[in-house]
């Protein structure tokens, strides 16, 4: 059964995307996005996003990391495996700091690129606007609003009047499964 | 202070330099009467404050290499600080000379005609290094090629200021050869100053670390000074986002001292040989383990977890208080490399420490204040100004 998803929105350039998006926000939709080919500068505040989390999320990877990392190897060489290395003491932190230093790092990047993949609820093999024909240009030359059905706010007739209202083309409704 | 938003000259600074220069000269005239008392205490309190310094005007020099070689645009508009920071290198040249009189009681390899040094192979090994007249010399062109380079960098920028296109380019190709030079000066400073106290000991890596640590209390000072902009009416030129920027500069190189500091010391651990050790040793009895480990708590770990948050970054009390605690730790640093040479079974802070940081600092500060009033304090020709000034953090 087919029902509506979406609207799309086009913009002619980078300038009139970030007032329509400025414009949007302030009418008070939460379920919306803006599409274009590069990135464009002062976006993240005319959409009114709020900072992204993943800052905390690389910070408490890095110290799990630290720990994770220095607590190994003091389990393996001053608790289980205990032997005497060059003279030093079981316990060598200085020796432990190098691969503590490299899980804290390694713990850190995994943070970053799993916490960006989660934040961007990716891996995701399939969106509504991929049901507009037209919408494929936006990986070219295009600069597209959406606005999705979930919003509060949504409403089939008056968002249509509304993207136009606020200067956007090619105005329609997408549906799909 | 003032901040003329048409001409981008910085107003009345006159205050400020007459105060500076007052308070270099109290401290000088102080050190001096302290150097009648106990030379030797003098000495090494006041090449304590003159490494101190050196290193931070080396840390603008090197602030501004970058930037030409680089490209970068978002520092432009700290790049004319930074250049006055650099300018008073010349001044440390100069502040360098009463060292040379200094020789014997800071160069233990310098007594030519003491049997412990002339029957010591290892310093007769080193001799055609570790001789007065080569190190005299040495001294000098190092600081001769830095005056070189900082006059070089500054007047083809204030040139750029009044138009001249082709600077850019000449500009860029000062740097990139200037860079190279200022490697191996910068670690010929830091074996000879600094290093070749404790004749006996080496590290290869030792350069770095001095490099390291005066670059991040040169980002410290360049923070500072963008809150002073910011506050004396350059507010809509010198923006949070650049204090932003060096506040991340700051941050990784919290991290690069610690980590270049760590590499050193993980090294002569390991190896564990006599030799190498006695310099961690003289810095571990006797009381200075506080200060090792309070430089260790302050210079990197307090710092680094305080930097990683944006707003440290962005409000200006907290920036100019991380980097208050930056360029103390500098200090401590210096001290750290320099007083367990001479005392090392007890830990000694002396009056003339604080008169000669007071002495070389009045100095430095008068100089770098002088340089700001006399042209414009942004470079004003730079055709990445603009980008600069619109420069937004993500």
């Amino acid at each position: 059964m087919s029902q509506t998803l979406g609207a799309l929105a086009r913009f002619a350039n980078p300038a009139e995307l970030i007032e329509a998006a400025k414009k949007i926000r302030d009418a008070g939709y939460k379920s919306f996005d803006c599409h274009s080919p590069f990135p464009i500068h002062g976006m993240d505040d005319a959409m009114g996003l709020k900072r992204s989390p993943l800052g905390y999320i690389v910070g408490g990877m890095t110290l799990a990391g630290a720990t994770i990392g220095m607590g190994l190897q003091y389990w393996v060489a001053a608790v289980e495996y205990p032997l005497v290395i060059s003279g030093k003491p079981f316990f060598s932190w200085q020796a432990f700091v190098i691969v503590t230093f490299a899980l804290f790092v390694l713990f850190g990047a995994f943070g970053a690129v799993f916490g960006m993949f989660h934040l961007n609820r990716l891996p995701r093999l399939h969106h509504p606007v991929f049901y507009s024909d037209k919408f494929a240009k936006v990986t070219d030359d295009a600069f597209y609003v959406s606005i999705e059905s979930d919003d509060e706010q949504f409403d089939d007739q008056k968002i249509q009047e509304f993207l136009s209202s606020i200067g956007g083309t090619d105005v329609e409704l997408v549906a799909g499964e | 202070m003032k901040f003329d938003k048409n001409t981008y000259m910085l107003l009345e600074t006159s205050s400020f330099t007459q105060k500076a220069l007052i308070a270099g000269g109290v401290g000088l005239l102080l050190s001096v009467i302290g150097a009648f008392m106990d030379h030797a205490q003098f000495f090494q309190a006041y090449l304590t404050a003159f490494t101190f310094f050196t290193t931070i005007g080396l840390g603008g020099l090197f602030f501004v290499l970058i930037h030409h070689i680089t490209g970068a645009y978002w520092g432009v508009v700290m790049r004319r600080v930074a250049e006055n920071l650099a300018c008073a290198l010349p001044i440390m040249g100069l502040l360098m000379i009463p060292l040379f009189f200094g020789m014997h009681d800071l160069f233990h390899w310098s007594h030519v005609d003491d049997p412990h040094v002339m029957h010591d192979k290892i310093l007769q090994w080193k001799a055609p290094y570790l001789n007065t007249t080569f190190f005299f010399i040495r001294g000098i062109v190092i600081f001769a090629i830095w005056s070189w380079l900082a006059h070089g960098l500054r007047k083809l920028s204030i040139a750029q200021d009044g138009g001249d296109a082709a600077s850019l380019g000449k500009m860029r190709r000062l740097a990139a050869g200037g860079t190279v030079l200022y490697a191996i000066t910068v670690t010929v400073f830091a074996f000879d100053w600094l290093m070749s106290l404790d004749p006996h000991w080496y590290s290869t890596i030792f350069g770095v670390y001095v490099w390291s640590g005066g670059f991040l209390a040169s980002l410290a000072l360049l923070s500072i000074m963008a809150i002073r902009l910011r506050n004396n009416g350059a507010g809509e030129i010198v923006t949070a986002e650049h204090t932003h920027d060096l506040g991340k500069f700051l941050f990784a190189f919290t991290a690069w001292w610690a980590y270049i500091g760590g590499a050193q010391y993980f090294l002569i651990w390991y190896g564990n040989i006599p030799e190498e050790t006695i310099w961690f040793l003289h810095r571990w009895e006797h009381g200075w383990k506080y200060v090792s480990l309070f430089l260790i708590m302050f210079h990197f770990i307090v710092p680094f977890i305080v930097l990683a948050f944006r707003a440290v970054k962005r409000i200006p009390v907290l920036i100019v208080s991380i980097s208050s605690l930056a360029l103390f730790m500098h200090y401590v640093d210096h001290f750290w490399m320099i007083n367990p040479t001479f005392n090392d079974n007890h830990l000694q802070l002396s009056w003339m420490h604080f008169t000669t940081l007071l002495g070389i600092g009045g100095i430095f500060l008068w100089w770098v204040s002088m340089k700001s009033g006399k042209d414009p304090i942004i470079a004003m020709g730079d055709p990445k100004l603009q980008k600069s000034i619109e420069h937004t953090v993500h």
